[in-house]
């Protein structure tokens, strides 16, 4: 079997094409496996083929198999389930269903997942075909796409039986910009490092960051450890900002004001440290190509040993009031729970596998340089309730603030940095993949290079594609008011979702 | 409880209490400079990732800027970012900047209807619609309500429903999915109303533009009453572009 490792490129002749029995059975032996998930799945059309990918990253061994097989086009258009043995597949066979028309024999539900505009499935977003129960006593609440607060559109079909939930349906596809397709349309490097920003603008650093070593890798291109370190050191910063953000939403969700609004400063506070550095308080501009055009200067660490302990005092003065409140505590604790077992069966990943007692986190499991030279102790809970949620992105910001500290005061950085390269020649019939622990989860990004060293396939992965799964599970015989406390502890993308 | 007030104490005073003069620092970019020293135009034009440079007289369209700073680096002479934020206009032409002019960016007086003064400078509810925003435009928007920014000193917020709202904010390209919610929501927002385009991609579809998911046809049947850039627009951008708006 092929195994590569995190951030490793390989010939396309190297895949060798199995045939679907045997794919099939490799990979129902491979997920079976506690220690091994699917990182991507994915088909694309070429000549007259169609070429499926899966990526099954195994975290003991720190390696990632690739198996593959292919589909002629003129064969039909159907294939043996495998979300029938392995349900976290579910999504990635739904995509390759919208996508191009061919039927997963035993799905339990091949539907759209994002209505691409390029969609072999021609329905229409407004005619989703979602789950109903027929019975007098239940009825059904809507809501989406466009939401009470300024957040991003998608649509919530609740089937209730009085206040409480008895399942939830979650239809996206709203947010759909064609991001895979424009990978392959604009073939400028620069261009499509922007693209990368943008694919999830809360997670700007998170996305560029497993772009970059995707195409770094498949053209051959080291960069400096200096560079990997300051990349990650923008990682662990949107890491703190976003879950400090998230548990001020949570408090005022709680109806806690004060927690609300100093969370908020606090956040600020990081962001706009982030903005000290590259100009832009979401990180777009600082992670580039090839190098970086904002050096991590001697200034802006005194900076930020300054900026980290003016926050470490609030947030933890403020933390030791909330995190005791009876009233958040009631609101929060049994509130939404996940198993294990349920958070295994979905391929949960990320903070919301952590939660529930599975870890997963590439930054411990496939690391990258940065990570290899300075690890994390990944922050794993039990209980999987909305309050485990709340707990972890506390904790989990205190192990990046001493993450950077330790960073800061054990290397040197140097006063200049490479500069950035847009014109990268990638190499021709490659494959390559990146993974990298975004603030929500496991990010990655897959590219396929033809015989000329252009992209022929670019695939984005962002880790809500599994976890909005794990949302409706969190909302079932919960009370329909408590989804907004469930929603906000999770936090997940829409456009991420959407591309 | 008396942990509270020392908290607050600790956290002190947070509020900016003039949002018009707040001096960002380098390398936050907001209103460019271009001077007239010599360079390859060509060259210039094709830097830009989007579009958003043109010659003669070398010119930059602050509605296709994602202020990703790369003019800059590769011309440090010729153009020049400056920290002035505020940098939206109702009028879309004014969100070009020409070589040599270093004026600000200017509202068009002439434009704005009266009934937007009259009704909306006291009190303002906005509903926001994203439209394949990319989540930090959201963001900001979120932010402008903050303890920082606190928006909601000038009676300005944002609210559920369109029924209940003033104008319509717009983030994002405008998907081809999100045309018909967009719709209703402007259709549902009563008399008189206005129409915010927030970020880069909202106002031209910054590197979207050209996708086939995008479809940003209804923008011709709507006035569009502002214009506010930045990819994301910062919040200061925000507030001033709305209170230049509906208080002058
Ligand atoms: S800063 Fe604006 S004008 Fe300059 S290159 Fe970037 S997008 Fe183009």
């Amino acid at each position: 079997m092929l195994k590569i490792t995190n951030n490793q490129t390989i010939e396309l002749d190297k895949i060798k094409k199995l045939d679907y029995d045997k794919f099939y059975s490799s990979v129902v032996e491979l997920l079976n496996k506690k220690e091994n998930h699917c990182v991507n799945y994915f088909a694309y059309p070429i000549k007259d083929e169609f070429q499926f990918f899966i990526a099954i990253a195994d975290d003991k061994n720190h390696d990632i198999v690739i198996l593959s097989h292919q589909l002629n086009q003129d064969d039909k258009k159907e294939l043996k389930s495998l979300t029938e043995k392995i349900f976290s597949l579910h999504i990635f066979e739904r995509e390759i269903y919208e996508n191009y028309g061919i039927k997963f024999i035993g799905h339990p539900w091949l539907k759209p997942v994002r209505y691409p505009s390029n969609r072999a499935n021609k329905t229409n977003i407004n005619d989703y075909p979602f789950y109903t129960i027929k019975s007098n006593e239940l009825h059904e609440v809507g809501v989406g796409p466009i939401h009470a607060g300024i957040i991003e559109p998608g649509h919530f079909r609740f089937i209730c039986n009085g206040e409480n939930v008895l399942h939830l349906e979650i239809q996206l596809g709203w947010q759909h910009r064609g991001i895979e397709q424009l990978f392959l349309e604009k073939k400028n490097h620069l261009q499509r490092n922007i693209l990368a920003e943008n694919i999830a603008g809360d997670t700007v650093i998170g996305h560029t960051t497993a772009f970059a070593q995707t195409l770094e890798s498949l053209a051959n291109f080291n960069v400096s450890e200096q560079l990997h370190l300051e990349r990650a050191l923008a990682l662990e910063l949107e890491r703190i900002a976003i879950h400090t953000g998230d548990i001020g939403a949570l408090c005022v969700d709680a109806a806690y004001h004060l927690g609300a609004n100093v969370f908020g400063i606090l956040r600020t506070a990081i962001i706009n440290f982030i903005q000290a550095w590259c100009g832009n308080r979401f990180g777009k501009s600082l992670i580039r190509l090839g190098g970086s055009n904002f050096p991590f200067t001697k200034e802006l660490r005194n900076e930020l040993f300054e900026v980290l302990k003016s926050y470490e005092k609030k947030f933890e003065e403020m933390a030791r009031i909330t995190y005791r409140l009876t009233s958040i505590q009631n609101r929060f604790e049994l509130i939404g729970t996940i198993t294990e077992k349920q958070a295994r069966i979905i391929g949960t990943v990320g903070l919301s596998a952590r939660m529930a007692n599975v870890l997963r986190d590439v930054r411990e499991t496939h690391p990258n340089i940065a990570f290899q030279k300075y690890p994390v102790n990944p922050v794993v809970l039990k209980t999987g309730d909305v309050m485990a949620r709340f707990v972890a992105k506390k904790r989990e910001i205190r192990k990046s603030i001493s993450w950077i500290r330790d960073l800061l005061n054990n290397f040197k950085f140097k006063e200049n940095i490479e500069k950035p390269n847009y014109s990268l020649k990638l190499k021709p019939q490659h494959f390559s993949i990146s993974l990298c622990e975004g603030w929500r989860g496991e990010i990655c990004h897959c590219a396929i290079t033809d015989k000329d060293g252009a992209l022929t396939y670019y695939k984005v992965k962002d880790p809500s594609l599994h976890n909005w799964k794990v949302l409706e599970l969190s909302l079932r015989n919960v009370e329909i008011s408590d989804f907004p406390i469930n929603n906000k502890s999770y936090n997940l993308s829409y456009c991420g979702n959407d591309l | 409880m008396i942990k509270e007030p020392k908290l607050m104490m600790l956290n002190g005073r947070q509020y900016i209490p003039d949002l018009k003069n707040v001096k960002l620092k380098p390398p936050f970019r907001g209103r460019p400079e271009i001077s007239k020293a010599k360079v390859d135009e060509l060259v210039l034009v094709k830097t830009c990732p989007l579009g958003a440079i043109s010659s003669n007289p070398v010119s930059i369209d602050l509605g296709k800027c994602a202020f990703c700073g790369e003019c800059s680096f590769v011309f440090p002479d010729k153009i020049k970012f400056t920290q002035d934020y505020r940098i939206a206009s109702n009028k879309r032409e004014n969100l070009i900047i020409r070589e040599g002019e270093d004026s600000e960016v200017k509202f068009d007086e002439n434009l704005i209807n009266k009934d937007i003064r009259r009704v909306f400078a006291k009190s303002l509810k906005l509903r926001q619609v994203s439209a394949g925003g990319d989540n930090s435009c959201e963001v900001e928007l979120g932010a402008c309500g903050n303890a920082n920014f606190d928006m909601n000193r000038y009676g300005i917020e944002f609210t559920a429903s369109p029924r209940h709202a003033d104008g319509i904010v717009l983030t994002g390209p405008i998907t081809e999915n999100m045309q018909e919610p967009l719709r209703i929501a402007y259709d549902a927002t009563p008399e008189p109303k206005i129409f915010i385009l927030c970020g880069v991609d909202a106002i031209s579809g910054g590197l979207f533009t050209e996708s086939k998911a995008i479809d940003r046809s209804i923008l011709n049947e709507i006035k569009i009453d502002l214009f506010i850039p930045g990819n994301p627009s910062h919040p200061l951008t925000i507030i001033n572009a709305i209170l230049d708006l509906t208080r002058g």
